[in-house]
Order: structure tokens, then sequence, then C-alpha cells
């Protein structure tokens, strides 16, 4: 079992003809993503990787059924891209590009949550279904199917999740990417009640930063609503105060959002931390008795 | 991006926002001449820096000459203020704002910011201004009223009416803060802010409003169709290394370590940082190459770290995710060879072609510590750091 996507999901890209999604829709398609079709205005018509490319969504879903989308178009024209997925019938929402404006998210978060499509990102490596489905960047061959759902601001630091879950044989039931923005289209909570109600899903994994407050939000949710163990690693203990580490998302502002802080809420919600990122499997196996 | 008050201000002159008389000068003859274009008998003079804490550091003066105008400026034109939110260095100053001089009968806040828990811009309103707004958030967090403002209608004038009356404004005040908060509704979102303060917002002794301070921070993300604000950047405000390495389109953070990174992912970035302060070393910096992290890229990166004369061994810790390691591996190589690096450097590579790279650099005859594991790498540094003199 999985969320959000598996085997069965039908996916289209928007920007298809572009550099960016040319290379990791050929990795797609060789990991067995069902990948449908794609949208660039002006070329529909063309076939592209063997497959077709249509001028707008509408005509993309009517003509092929895809129950989602990944966008890869360059960040001024993100806005505009996730409104024509979001309005087209596609479910869910990937955005992979790094740079919208904030206030241009604030929109689409909402026209997103109004119409109940699900937005992952952006500034995100996307989502995977190890096995079955691979909608994004990240690299397919680090993954195993398996029963830890893991979910992640970071995507260098979600690999390494990955890695180490995949190391200790464990595998991965998903991995969601939900992008170092300060606005994203999904939060912790969101992955973890899907994860939380996914019977294939055992144990997660929860990879924080530094910056706002979703981490703690997560926290509060998990005491309430999580009863599957989760473990828990937050980047940025070393980061200063006021500096912007990378991502948009990722700073202390006004003395808040710290990693001290984010560890001490989730500690007192019973998950287990770790201060060493090498240590998210071990801490895995220490939790599940695997 | 920040901006500095004076061009906050002239922003807010182009709303119709209520902003005291001003001119910017970069000499002491241009401050005193400011002061006999704006008249009158006193004067405000303001270092211009981007950061806050100005007044208790000495940047800011009430003054009754041009003798005096004539003395602060000299006093700070090409010196730095050290502020509590600099660091020990300062901020430098280059330029003074010289103000007419305003009659306070009160002192109140006015902010907005885009909050991430609600996902909405959110006005804040105080009676308790010139003070932080954080202090006051934290120590009577009932005094600080909110208008949260919908993405789609924007702004609405009773949001302004119901915080005018509970901050006990009379007729003609109430007006004027709803006209206000509209218009800097309208700005926030034109300019695609990320911050905005008035603090303090004062009432005159005349019964006006009037936005005493100003303090703008644009959204980074959206600067390409800003193309009026971004000329106003002014890179003498950032650490001079940040600069160098945004010319390369790194992202790189000074630190106080003497361990210096180059990892690629910000997220990795920043647990590499935390990984070495585990194993009881100090991080020198936070660098993210990128996905892209070509030989060019690698030694310009190099460069940066070495810049640094506290840095006495470096840690590369790459997950090849597309990228492949091998061709990292020859980065480091080609990058080591050209900038002649003298220190340790541990390298840890991991993913894509992870093996093939680590026996590249295993050849290469080079001063380059393979490791086996994050963790080894981590305590690789450490250790070479540690022997370093």
């Amino acid at each position: 079992m999985s969320i959000l996507i598996d085997k069965d999901t039908k996916v289209l890209c928007q920007g298809f003809t572009g550099a960016q999604a040319t290379l990791h829709s050929e990795q797609a398609l060789d990991y067995g993503t069902r990948l449908v079709g794609g949208v660039t205005p002006n070329k529909g018509g063309q076939t592209h990787l063997g497959l077709p490319v249509f001028n707008t969504m509408r005509e993309a879903v009517e003509a092929t059924a895809a129950d989602a989308s990944v966008i890869y178009v360059p960040a001024p024209f993100c806005k505009d891209s996730i409104l024509e997925a979001a309005h087209s019938g596609v479910k869910l929402v990937v955005c992979i590009t790094e740079g919208i404006p904030t206030l241009d998210m604030l929109q689409c978060k909402l026209v997103c949550d109004r119409l109940g499509v699900r937005l992952i990102g952006p500034n995100c490596p996307g989502v995977i279904t190890p096995g079955e489905c691979k909608i994004g960047i990240m690299p397919g061959d680090i993954h195993l199917p398996g029963k830890v759902g893991i979910v992640s601001r970071s995507g260098t630091l979600t690999y390494e999740a990955v890695k180490q879950t995949s190391d200790f044989g464990f595998g991965q039931s998903s991995c969601v990417g939900i992008g170092g923005d300060p606005i994203p289209g999904s939060s912790f909570i969101d992955i973890l009640g899907l994860f939380q109600a996914d019977p294939g899903t055992e144990a997660i994994v929860m990879v924080g930063e530094i910056g706002g407050s979703a981490e703690e939000e997560a926290a509060r949710f998990i005491k309430q609503h999580v009863t599957k163990p989760v473990v828990s690693y937050i980047a940025g203990v070393t980061a200063p105060a006021g500096k912007r580490m990378g991502h948009a998302g990722a700073i202390i502002s006004g003395g808040k959002g710290t990693a001290a802080e984010k560890f001490a809420a989730l500690e007192a919600a019973g998950v287990r931390t770790v201060r060493s990122l090498a240590d998210i499997g071990k801490a895995i196996a220490e939790v599940t008795g695997w | 991006m920040n901006l500095h008050e004076y061009q906050a201000k002239q922003l807010f002159a182009e709303y119709g926002l209520p902003v005291s008389k001003g001119v910017v000068a970069d000499s002491a003859a241009a401050a005193v001449e400011a002061a006999s274009l704006i008249g009158g008998e006193q004067w405000v003079v303001k270092a211009q820096v981007h950061a806050g804490g100005r007044g208790k550091a000495g940047g800011v003066k009430l003054v009754r000459s041009k003798a005096e105008i004539e003395q602060f400026a000299q006093q700070w034109l090409g010196k730095r203020l050290v502020t509590y939110q600099t660091d020990a260095d300062g901020q430098p100053v280059n330029q003074i704002l010289i103000e007419n001089c305003t009659d306070i009968d009160r002192e109140l806040y006015l902010g907005a910011v885009v909050d991430r828990a609600s996902q909405r811009v959110v006005f804040m309103a105080s009676s308790e201004g010139g003070v932080e707004i954080e202090k006051v958030a934290e120590r009577s967090p009932e005094k600080i009223l909110q208008a949260i403002i919908d993405p789609l209608v924007g702004a609405q004038p009773y949001q302004a009416r119901e915080i005018a009356f509970q901050l006990g404004l009379n007729d003609k005040q109430v007006k004027q803060f709803t006209d206000l908060f509209v218009r800097l509704s309208r700005l926030f979102h034109e300019c695609d802010l990320a911050l905005l303060e008035i603090n303090p917002l004062v009432i005159t002794q005349q019964g006006d409003l009037h936005c005493l301070d100003a303090k703008i921070n644009i959204d980074g993300n959206a600067l390409y169709r800003q193309p009026k604000l971004k000329a106003l950047h002014d890179p003498s405000q950032e650490d001079a290394r940040e600069r160098e390495a945004a010319a390369w389109e790194l992202n790189y953070v000074a630190l106080e370590g003497n361990i210096g990174c180059m990892v690629n992912g910000a997220g990795l970035a920043m647990g590499t940082m935390d990984i070495i302060k585990h194993h009881g070393g100090n991080p020198a910096n936070f660098l993210d190459v990128g996905g892209g992290a070509t030989k060019e890229r690698v030694s310009a990166a190099f460069k940066l770290i070495l810049s640094d004369e506290k840095v006495k061994a470096v840690l590369i810790n790459i997950f090849g995710g597309i990228v492949r390691c091998d061709l990292i591996a020859e980065g480091v190589i080609g990058a080591v060879e050209e900038v002649g690096v003298k220190i340790p450097v541990v390298v840890r590579l991991e993913g894509n072609n992870a093996r093939l790279g680590a026996q590249i650099l295993a050849d290469s005859g080079l001063n380059i510590i393979a490791a086996q594991s994050l963790t080894d790498a981590a305590q690789q540094v450490v250790k070479a750091a540690e022997r370093q003199p």
C-alpha cells in the first residue's frame, strides 16, 4: 500500500517539452511511472518521448483521464500552471519548481483547497511510491518498496532518510517532499494523516528544518492522531538567527522557528528524535523492534 | 531583500502615506545642505543601515544646529554601525537621512507579514509603539490586534475600523487609519512584500497619524517582476563572501567555526553543519552548491570557503541524486589542483556512481580523505581540523 500515488496513477507533465521536464520524464518512464502525456502550449498534436503533447490541461485530462500532474515550468509561470491543473480535473498536483513568489502561493493554496485538489510542493523533489510510481526528481534506485513513510521539507535530506531505511531493509511505502518554501501546498499534518490511514505504512520518518512552526503543529497532530511510531530529525541546530539557509522558508525570525523548539515539541509528543541525521535508520529499528 | 528606511519612505510617499519631509545625503556637506532644503530649526538625522536598534547604538539623533549635523555625518559616514541586530562588525553607513522633526503625542505599532501558520497576509497593530513587537507578543499578546487579509478579496476598510476603534483613535484618526491600512495593503501586494513595519506609527501633537519609521522586506522570489525595487538593492549591506557566492548562484552563509562545508542541497547543507557540531567540531559556513555541481562551481565554492582564514579543514558532502558522483570527484580534483588547497579535505560521496567517484579521488594522489559514511566523514573532518596548527 501507499499514499497519493501507485502503479495505476496516470500522470501528465506540464512544461513537458522543456529540458528539465524531458530529463525527469525519461527517468520516470524508465522507473515505470504511467506517464500518459504532457502539456506545452502551442505544441499540441506533437509527440514527445513517444507520448502525446496537448495545448491545455483540460484537453489533456479529457484525452487521457489522468489523475495527477507534475509541473516543471519556470517560476514566473507556475501560478498559472498550478491553477490550470487545479481546474482541469486532476486531483493531485506536484510542483517541483523553486522560486515561486509567496503571494502567488497564497492564492494557489486557497484555490486548491477550495477545489479539493492536493498540491505538493513547490520547491520539492516530488512524490514516490517505490516500485510503482515516481513523480519528481528523486533518484529512483535508492528506494526500496517497504513499510516506512517518509515526509520532508528537504530533497537531499529525504534521500538520506530513504537510503538509510533501504540499507536496513525496511523500505518505503511512499516518500513525500513537501518542499522548502514558507507556504507549501501540503503540510506535514496533511501527509502524516495520510500515512496514519495507510495500512501499508508501519512507521513514519519526518524530516523538518528551522523556520515557521510546521513541526510544532505536526507535533500536536501526532500526539492526538498518530499511533504509528514516528522518528524525526530537524536540520539547522547550528543555523544563525535571521539568515535564510538556502530554502526560502528556512529562517529563524524574531527568535522563532529554532531547531531546539521543534525538537522539544516533537519529544513532548512522544516522537523519537535524532540529533545526527545519520541515525534515522537506526532509530526506526529501535522504535519498531524490526 | 531589505530596503533602507529612506527607500521605504520614498515608496510610502508614492502610495500617498504620511512620511516626514526628508533628504538622504552621502557626505557631510550634502547633509548640511539637506537641512537648509528641509528648513526649520530642528532635524532628526538617521544612519541608513539594514538593521534595527539604531537609536540605542547612537545612529539616530535629534539635532538643533547644522554644526551638529556635520558632526553626526562625519562621525558615521564611511564607518560601521553596530546594533543588537548586527554582528560584531556592524553594517557600513553610506548614507544618512535628514528629516524634519515630528512632535509626538502617542506611539503605535503597525506591521504586516506573510503569516506561515494561517497562510495569509496578516496585519498587526498595537498601542505599544517604539518597542519590539516580539517583546509585546511575549509579554502581553492581548495588546496585539490582527487583521487577516483574504488573498482573493484583499484588505477591507471594516478591518481597519475594527483595529482603529480598539486603539482608541478619534473620528479623524479612524478615517486616517483606514486610508493608511488600505494603501499599505495595496503596497504590500503590488510590491510583493514579505514584511512591512511602521514602528512607531505616531499620532502627532496636531492629532494626525504619521509614519515615523518604515521597514520593508521584499520577497526575493518576486524580484523578477519588481525591476524598480530590485534596482534599490544595496550590496554593501551584505557579507562580502555572501555577495561573491550570489554571483555564482551559490547559497553561502558565513558562520563562526573552522570547518568549511560544501554540500548539495540546502537541507543536507544544514544537516552537515549539525553533524559536525554533533561530533564536537564547528562549521565555518553553510554552502549549497545546488544540483548542477560543475567543476567551475565546485572551484568557485572552494575559493569562497578558503577565503575564510579561520578554515582549517573542508568537508565535501554530496548525495548524488541526478548528478553523477564521478563527475563531482573530477570537479573536486580539478578545483583542488587549480586552487592549491593546503588543508585537509574530507569527501563523502553517496548515490549515483559513488564508488567510482571515491576511486577517482583515491587514485588522484592528492591530500583528499575519502570517507566511508556520513558519520565517518564528520568524525574525520573534526579530527583533521583539530590536528591543524
